[in-house]
């Protein structure tokens, strides 16, 4: 008796963790012919150039918008924390550090992964259930050269250049607070602001969202290839590609952090 | 040299515990119109993904003149799916692409063909199954279902291939238009020679365009002949299905 209940217990545990393994298995082969046919001819820079305006051109108010706010938080909140006498340097420097290595690469990561990681699971996932991927394949065309590949290059590419462009709104959220609200001096801020700024602060930056354009990209072709059904399916697979993506985000977010700035 | 353009032999596949495809044995002549029938769910599309490649089978042979497409690498796969060409049941045409880069997709994206002149030849294309040019520039999404078939048909034979696919290519439509395709299948088929293989339900459709039916049940070829010899058989199965009746060894599940 007592063993028929642990046989059922395991059995209980035991589908979910098969299934968990099968799908991990998957993503791994998934993963492993994506960057295989990212990396083998032919490429389709047409593809990738509409990728580019899509996920670059077209997020660029929204990442704007994202990071002068994150900037000029962060000049307010530094500034109640430091007040007093050298607070002008030591904002300007907070602000500079936050917006490079942390606010603009995450929060514009998690931005475009809710408006691109979103779009590419529903279109990959609606060419899926009508048929159009098969209709590729029979076409000669390989969906992993044609659909996957430009919008992984254009996620790892793209990313970092909206990143720079965040970190240049972020910047100058900080010192519009710091100039009309806090008082600060012009030329004392942005000197205090160059006098900080160190290449590493940039290059962080722009490692993370690299990492973080080709999850997004990863994750939105991932779940619209795998889904099943109809609306519902692609609607499911549209929810998972944004989960997932900003959850990879966080966790890559904190290794890179780990791996460059631990001693 | 053989007659037989494709060859199947004891295939089969299944999904999970469902065995979809159960020993099927098809050969199909050089030239000729195979229709598949059999209701929904017993493995058409199935079968026809895995002629095509798309679905590998767990066992069982498939060749293509002579060569085996199961086994075969995906560059000989390309090779095979440069011989064939396929309407889908819902035309499966791409959304981004306006009318006329779909149907010239083949051209621009593996032979390198320039835009203007793919396009003059997708516009000719286009001509053959009954659409205006001016239907070239617009968006799939603007055309009604028929024509959505015609662009879908003007896809598959553009790069005049050796054996083309047709999956339903008649449901959803009216009599008037599901006649009109049925005839444009059999002038592409026999202007360019092609070998076809036709899944359907649609009876009036299998009566027109086949040189040869084969009827598809439980995962098995079980009957197979000309329209004469099916209008003639007394096999209860295919009495049953081309009359459509309810009563009959098919039985539906409810």
């Amino acid at each position: 008796m007592q063993r028929k209940y642990v046989e059922n217990f395991l059995r209980t545990l035991g589908k979910p963790l098969v299934k968990f393994i099968i799908s991990l298995g998957e993503l791994v082969l998934y993963i492993i012919k994506a960057v295989y046919h990212a990396l083998t001819p032919p490429f389709y820079f047409k593809n990738f150039g509409k990728q580019v305006l899509d996920i670059g051109f077209y997020s660029l108010p929204v990442v704007g918008l994202t990071t002068i706010f994150a900037g000029m938080v962060i000049a307010m909140q530094s500034y109640s924390g430091f007040g007093g006498v050298g607070a002008e340097s030591m904002v300007a420097d907070v602000v500079l550090i936050s917006v490079t290595r942390e606010l603009a690469p995450v929060l514009s990561a998690l931005m475009v992964a809710g408006r691109i990681g979103a779009a590419m699971a529903a279109e990959i996932g609606t060419m899926k259930v009508t048929e159009q991927l098969d209709a590729l394949v029979t076409l000669s065309t390989n969906p992993f050269k044609y659909l996957f590949a430009p919008r992984l290059w254009a996620g790892l590419i793209v990313l970092p250049l909206l990143v720079l462009f965040g970190d240049v709104i972020g910047i100058f959220g900080g010192y519009v607070v710091g100039i009309y609200k806090l008082g600060f001096n012009p030329a004392n801020y942005i000197n205090a602001t160059l006098e900080y700024l160190q290449p590493l602060d940039i290059t962080t930056g722009i490692v993370k969202a690299s990492v973080f354009g080709f999850l997004i990209a990863l994750m939105g072709c991932y779940n619209g290839y795998r889904s099943k059904g109809g609306a519902q399916g692609v609607g499911q697979a549209t929810t998972n590609a944004v989960v997932s993506a900003s959850i990879l985000i966080l966790i890559f977010n904190y290794i890179i952090t780990e791996i460059l700035f631990s001693k | 040299m053989s007659d037989i353009k494709i060859s199947i032999k004891n295939l089969h596949k299944a999904f999970g515990q469902k065995k979809v495809l159960n020993g099927v044995d098809l050969d199909i002549k050089k030239g000729e119109s195979l229709v598949v029938i059999g209701g929904s769910g017993t493995g058409k599309s199935v079968l026809i993904k895995c002629i095509q490649g798309l679905l590998i089978p767990d066992s069982g042979s498939i060749k293509i003149d002579d060569a085996e497409v199961v086994s075969a690498t995906s560059r000989h796969k390309k090779d095979f799916h440069a011989k064939m060409g396929m309407l889908f049941q819902g035309g499966a045409l791409f959304d981004s692409l306006s009318v006329w880069e779909n149907v010239a997709f083949s051209l621009l994206e593996n032979k390198n063909m320039p835009r203007e002149k793919a396009k003059m030849e997708a516009v000719r294309v286009l001509r053959q199954v009954g659409l205006a040019p001016d239907v070239a520039d617009l968006s799939p999404s603007e055309l009604s279902g028929g024509m959505q078939k015609r662009v879908g048909l003007a896809r598959a034979i553009i790069t005049k291939p050796e054996i083309i696919f047709f999956d339903e290519p008649t449901t959803g439509l009216d009599p008037i238009m599901a006649d009109v395709i049925n005839d444009l299948i059999i002038e592409s088929a026999k202007g360019l020679g092609a070998t076809t293989l036709t899944i359907t339900h649609d009876m009036a459709s299998a009566r027109k365009i086949a040189d040869r039916i084969a009827m598809l049940y439980q995962g098995k070829i079980i009957w197979q002949g000309s329209v004469k010899e099916m209008d003639k058989t007394e096999n209860p199965y295919v009495v049953q299905f081309i009359n459509g009746c309810a009563q009959g060894p098919i039985k539906v599940e409810v």
